[in-house]
C-alpha cells in the first residue's frame, strides 16, 4: 500500500504549525496505525529529519495515551483507540490527514502531543470516595445488585483519552466527567459524597475551559470504549439535585 | 558485603504482625517534616504514595506519563489473587503462600510470600471499598474465577479489564491527596539518577521531558516503584515506555540487582506477524480456562495447513494434539505459564507450528462454544475476542485464535530486604521492580496483589522504621553532591546528542532483542549465553560510537528518552546473562537445557543453587560481583513441581 500523509507538524506549544506532507509506501495491512507511524519515523531520523511526535504507550487500547484526529475523527475511522486501528481500514493511494486533539483545554505541546492534565484535575476535584487505606468493612458486607455493578463498570471503563472533547464542537468533557460521576453514583460506596462530589467536578470541567454540552452525542459515537451518554444524563440528575438541596453551599 | 534479608524470628504466620510491632513508629507531628519520593504511578506507586501522604508525610510522586493513570499496571487483564475463601473450596493464607512458593520454583522467601499471601484478602476490601466495580453474582456478592496454576477459584476481576479497575482506584487516591496538597504530581518527568548523601539515598535527578530541565528533588526516602525491565527484549506486551532506566541508575548507585534472568515468557499472546511490529499483545491466561491448546497431531498435517490445502476446522479430532491436557491431565490447559511456554515451543520445535512463520499453537474455544453456548462464552471473553479480531482479522468465535508465547513479566530487580529497602539505605523498590515475591516464575492474577500490597499494606509500616531514626531535618538542595548527579546527567544527554551516528535507537534495540529472544528467552544454554555476551559487548560499543539522535534536549524529543533507555537496557541484557550463565539449574522461567529431567521438565539444584543471585556493579565494563543470599524453606518441602 502508498498513502500520503498531511501531518499537523508544531515545534512546541508556541509554534503556529501546520501541515506537512509525507509519501509513504511499502505499507502492510496487518501493520498498526501507530506502526505505519514508526515506519515513517524511522525514515525521517534517515533523512536527518526531526521524528513526528505522539503520545503513546501500552499499545493495547487501554492507556488512553494514544490521542490522534485522523480524517476528520478522534482515533480515525472505526470506533476503537488509534494503537488498535490498522492499515487494512485505509485504502491504497489514500490521504491521511492527521491532527492533534482540538480544545482550548488541550494545548498542544508539540506535532500531536497534547496536555491533558485538565482531566486529572477533574477527577482531583471529586472522582474518588475518601476512604484512607485499611479500615475498611470487608469486601462483601458492602452486597452490590448485579446489574447495577455492571452499569457502574460500563462507566467505569472510560480510558481517559479525550476522544469525546475532540470529538464534540463544543469541546465538552461531559462524558469523561459523568462516566465518573456516573460509576460512583451508582454504587452504595460513592452515596456519602455523591452531592459534593457532582457539584465540584462540574465546577472544575468549567473552570478548566471545557465547553457545554448540545446533546449531538457526537462523543458517544466516537467514544473507543463504547461509554454511553445516558451517564451524562445521570450527571445532569444528580448534578441539579446537588445544587437544590446541598449541604455545602 | 552479607545480605542480610532482616526476616524476622518466629513462626511463620506470626513473622508480620511481630515486626510491625517491633518496628519503630514516627511522631505524627513530625510525619509532616519527612519528604518522600514516589517514582513510578502504576500500582504500587500510586497505592504507596497516597497511603504515605493520608499517614501524613509529604509525597512528590513522579512519572514520564502525562497522567498517573497510564502506567502499564492498566493493561492487566485477568484478575487479583486473595485468600478470601469466599468460595468455600478449601482456600487458606497457607494455601495461596503454598501455592506461590511452590509456583515460583521454589526460589522466593517464604516470609515474604506468606505476609503477601495474608494482605491479600485486605486488598480486596480495600478496593471495593473505592469503588472498584469487581464482577458480581445475582446475589450482590463478589465473583470469583481460577486461574492460570491454581485449583481454587481465588481470582477477583473486573470484566478483561481487572488492572484498569485497581489502577484508576489507587489514581483515585491518589488524586485525593494531590486534592489535599499532600501529594505533589510531577507528570512527564523521568528520573535520571539517585542522589546519595553520606551513603544514604537523598533525593532524585529528573528530566522535565517537555522542556529537557534537568532538576533535583530532595527527601529522606526514595521509593522506586517503575515496573518491569522486559522490554530489553524489544518485544513484549510491555507498553512501549516501560523501561529499566530508574532500576538501572539505582543500580550503579549500589543497589544490587537480584535474579536478573527471572523472566517469565506468557503463553498466551498473539503471535507476530510481521518485522514492523513494535509489540507483542497478551491475550488473558483466563482464556485458558475454557479455552483449548492443540497442534495438529503430525508434522505432515501442520505442513498443509501452513500452505492453505487445508482449514483449521476440517481437521479431525484424532488428527489434533492437546498436548498439555495430554501431558499434564491432572492440569491439562491450566499449567503454570513457563510450563505451558515451554510446551508451546517445542511443539513449534518439532514443525507442528500453525501460522506462517511456525510459530504459534491454536487456542479453541469449539468445545466451550458448543459446551455453555456463544453468548455465555462472550459475557465471560468478549472485550478479548473482539481485540484479537481487531488485530488479527479472525473471528475467534469461527475459528481457533492463534497464541505464541511472548515476553510478559520479570520476576528479578532491585534486591530489597523484609523490609523492601535495597542495599541502598533510604532507597526502596516496590512492586515489579523489586524481586521478591514470585521467585523464578510468577502466578497468574499474583502480579496486581503485589504491586497493592507493597503500597498499602507494607511500605506504610517499613517505612517509618527507617524515617524514626533518621532526623526530621530540611535536606540542603544544594548539597554537592545534588549539583555533582545533575552535573553528570547533563554531561549524558550531551555526549548522546554528540554522538551524530549513523544508526538509529530502534535499530540497537531490535537487534539487542534479538540477541536476548534467541539465548537469554525461554531455554537458555552456555553456549549460546557466552555468544551473546560477546554479541551485547560489541553492541555497546556501537551504539555509543554510531547512535543517531536528533534534536536537542531543551524540547519534548522522544529520541532521546528512548536512547537514554536503550543505553541502560544493554547494559541490563549483560548482567541477565551473566546470571543465567552462573545459575547452572533449570527452575521456573530460567531454562537451561543442560538441567532437564528426562521428560523435559526443569531441573532444579537445591543443593547448589538455593539462593538469591544478588549483583553488585563494580564499574564501567567491569564484570559485576556475585552475592549470595540462601532461601530457608522451614514450612514447604521443596519438591519437583509436577502438574501431571
Amino acid at each position: 500500500m502508498q498513502l500520503t500523509l498531511k501531518i499537523w507538524r508544531q515545534k512546541n506549544a508556541s509554534d503556529k504549525g501546520g501541515f506537512a506532507t509525507y509519501p509513504v509506501d511499502h505499507v502492510s495491512k496487518d501493520m498498526s496505525f501507530l506502526e505505519m507511524l514508526d515506519v515513517l519515523n524511522e525514515e525521517l531520523t534517515e533523512k536527518g529529519q526531526d521524528p513526528v511526535h505522539f503520545d503513546h504507550d501500552c499499545r493495547e487500547g487501554i492507556c488512553g495515551s494514544c490521542s490522534l484526529y485522523i480524517n476528520g475523527k478522534p482515533h480515525g475511522p472505526l470506533q476503537t483507540t488509534t494503537c488498535q486501528l490498522h492499515m487494512r481500514s485505509f485504502n491504497d493511494g489514500e490521504t491521511v490527514t492527521i491532527e492533534p486533539w482540538r480544545a482550548k483545554a488541550f494545548p498542544v505541546l508539540k506535532d500531536l502531543v497534547v496536555d491533558r492534565y485538565a482531566f486529572d484535575r477533574i477527577i482531583q476535584a471529586g472522582g474518588y470516595v475518601s476512604v484512607g487505606t485499611g479500615g475498611v468493612p470487608d469486601a462483601n458486607e458492602i452486597p452490590i445488585p448485579k446489574t447495577i455493578a455492571d452499569l457502574a463498570m460500563d462507566a467505569a471503563q472510560c480510558i481517559g483519552c479525550g476522544a469525546c472533547v475532540a470529538a464534540c464542537k463544543n469541546a465538552s468533557a461531559m462524558l469523561f466527567t459523568s462516566a465518573k460521576v456516573s460509576q460512583l453514583a451508582l454504587l452504595p460506596q460513592g452515596q456519602v459524597e455523591r452531592k459534593t462530589r457532582a457539584e465540584k467536578m462540574v465546577a472544575q470541567m468549567d473552570a478548566e475551559g471545557f465547553g457545554a454540552c448540545t446533546n449531538t452525542g457526537a462523543c458517544e459515537a466516537e467514544c473507543p470504549k463504547g461509554i454511553s451518554i445516558t451517564n451524562i444524563a445521570r450527571m445532569n440528575r444528580e448534578y441539579f439535585s446537588a445544587v437544590v438541596s446541598s449541604e455545602n453551599l | 558485603m552479607i545480605l542480610d534479608s532482616k526476616i524476622p524470628a518466629g513462626p511463620l504466620a506470626e513473622k508480620w504482625t511481630k515486626h510491625k510491632f517491633n518496628s519503630k513508629l514516627v511522631n505524627p507531628a513530625n510525619k509532616r517534616k519527612y519528604e518522600v519520593i514516589v517514582v513510578g504511578t502504576g500500582l504500587a506507586g500510586a497505592s504507596a504514595a497516597a497511603s504515605l501522604a493520608e499517614l501524613g508525610y509529604n509525597v512528590k510522586a513522579f512519572t514520564f506519563h502525562d497522567s498517573p493513570r497510564r502506567a502499564h499496571s492498566i493493561a492487566a487483564q485477568g484478575g487479583i489473587n486473595a485468600a478470601k475463601n469466599y468460595q468455600n473450596d478449601g482456600d487458606s493464607v497457607f494455601r495461596l503462600f503454598y501455592d506461590t512458593v511452590k509456583g515460583g520454583d521454589y526460589r522466593a522467601r517464604e516470609a515474604n510470600v506468606y505476609r503477601l499471601a495474608e494482605v491479600s484478602v485486605k486488598i480486596i476490601d480495600q478496593c471495593v471499598a473505592q469503588g472498584v466495580p469487581f464482577a458480581r453474582e445475582y446475589g450482590g456478592l463478589l465473583s470469583n474465577r481460577s486461574f492460570g496454576g491454581a485449583q481454587v477459584s481465588r481470582t477477583f476481576y473486573a470484566r478483561g479489564q481487572t488492572g484498569q479497575q485497581l489502577l484508576l482506584g489507587a489514581y483515585s487516591a491518589l488524586s485525593r491527596q494531590v486534592a489535599n496538597g499532600k501529594v505533589k504530581l510531577y507528570p512527564r518527568s523521568e528520573m535520571m539518577d539517585v542522589v546519595m548523601i553520606d551513603g544514604q539515598a537523598r533525593g532524585i535527578v529528573t528530566r522535565n521531558l517537555i522542556t529537557g530541565a534537568v532538576e533535583t528533588h530532595t527527601a529522606h526516602a526514595v521509593l522506586l516503584c517503575t515496573g518491569g525491565y522486559g522490554n530489553v527484549f524489544f518485544l513484549s506486551t510491555n507498553a512501549m515506555g516501560s523501561n529499566v532506566t530508574a532500576a538501572w541508575r539505582a543500580h550503579k548507585r549500589g543497589a544490587y540487582f537480584a535474579n536478573p534472568c527471572f523472566t517469565q515468557i506468557h503463553p498466551t499472546c498473539i503471535p507476530v506477524s510481521g518485522d514492523h511490529q513494535s509489540k507483542l499483545t497478551l491475550m488473558s491466561e483466563s482464556l485458558r480456562n475454557d479455552g483449548r491448546v492443540w497442534v495438529p497431531a503430525t508434522k505432515e498435517t501442520a505442513e498443509k495447513l501452513r500452505k492453505g490445502e487445508i482449514k483449521v476446522n476440517d481437521i479431525k479430532e484424532e488428527d489434533r494434539d492437546y498436548f498439555l491436557e495430554r501431558k499434564y491431565p491432572s492440569f491439562g490447559n491450566l499449567v503454570p505459564r513457563d510450563v505451558a511456554s515451554r510446551n508451546a515451543k517445542y511443539v513449534c520445535d518439532e514443525g507442528r507450528g500453525v501460522n506462517e512463520t511456525g510459530e504459534a499453537v491454536f487456542l479453541d474455544f469449539r468445545d466451550a462454544i458448543k459446551r455453555d453456548t456463544k453468548a455465555i462464552i462472550a459475557s465471560k471473553y468478549g472485550n478479548l475476542f473482539d481485540m484479537y479480531k481487531q488485530i488479527t482479522g479472525e473471528d475467534p468465535y469461527q475459528v481457533p485464535m492463534m497464541i505464541y508465547p511472548a515476553v510478559h513479566y520479570t520476576m528479578g530487580g532491585l534486591w530489597v530486604d523484609y523490609n523492601l529497602m535495597t542495599t541502598i539505605p533510604g532507597l526502596y523498590a516496590l512492586g515489579e521492580a523489586n524481586f521478591s515475591d514470585h521467585g523464578a516464575n510468577r502466578l497468574g492474577a499474583s502480579a496486581l496483589m503485589q504491586g497493592l500490597a507493597d503500597g498499602y499494606f507494607v511500605i506504610p509500616y517499613t517505612i517509618g522504621d527507617y524515617l524514626a531514626q533518621t532526623l526530621p531535618k530540611p535536606i540542603d538542595a544544594n548539597h554537592p553532591e545534588f549539583i555533582k548527579a545533575a552535573e553528570e546527567v547533563k554531561n549524558r544527554i550531551s555526549q548522546l546528542l554528540k554522538i551524530k551516528g549513523k544508526k538509529s535507537v530502534d535499530y540497537f534495540h531490535k537487534i539487542l532483542g534479538k540477541i536476548m529472544w534467541n539465548e537469554c528467552g525461554m531455554a537458555r544454554s552456555a553456549e549460546g549465553l557466552k555468544k551473546a555476551k560477546a554479541e551485547i559487548k560489541e553492541l555497546k560499543r556501537d551504539f555509543w560510537a554510531d547512535v543517531k539522535v536528533l534534536g536537542t534536549n531543551e524540547e519534548l524529543n522522544l529520541t532521546l528518552e528512548k536512547a537514554h533507555r536503550v543505553a541502560d537496557f544493554i547494559e541490563l541484557g549483560e548482567l541477565m546473562i551473566d546470571d543465567a550463565l552462573s545459575r547452572e539449574e533449570s527452575c521456573g522461567g530460567h531454562f537451561r537445557e543442560e538441567y532437564q529431567t528426562p521428560e523435559g521438565e526443569a531441573l532444579r539444584d537445591d543443593e547448589n543453587f538455593a539462593y538469591v543471585a544478588a549483583w553488585k556493579y563494580m564499574g564501567e565494563n567491569q564484570e559485576e560481583e556475585l552475592h549470595k543470599e540462601p532461601l530457608v524453606f522451614e514450612n514447604v518441602k521443596l519438591t519437583q513441581r509436577s502438574y501431571k
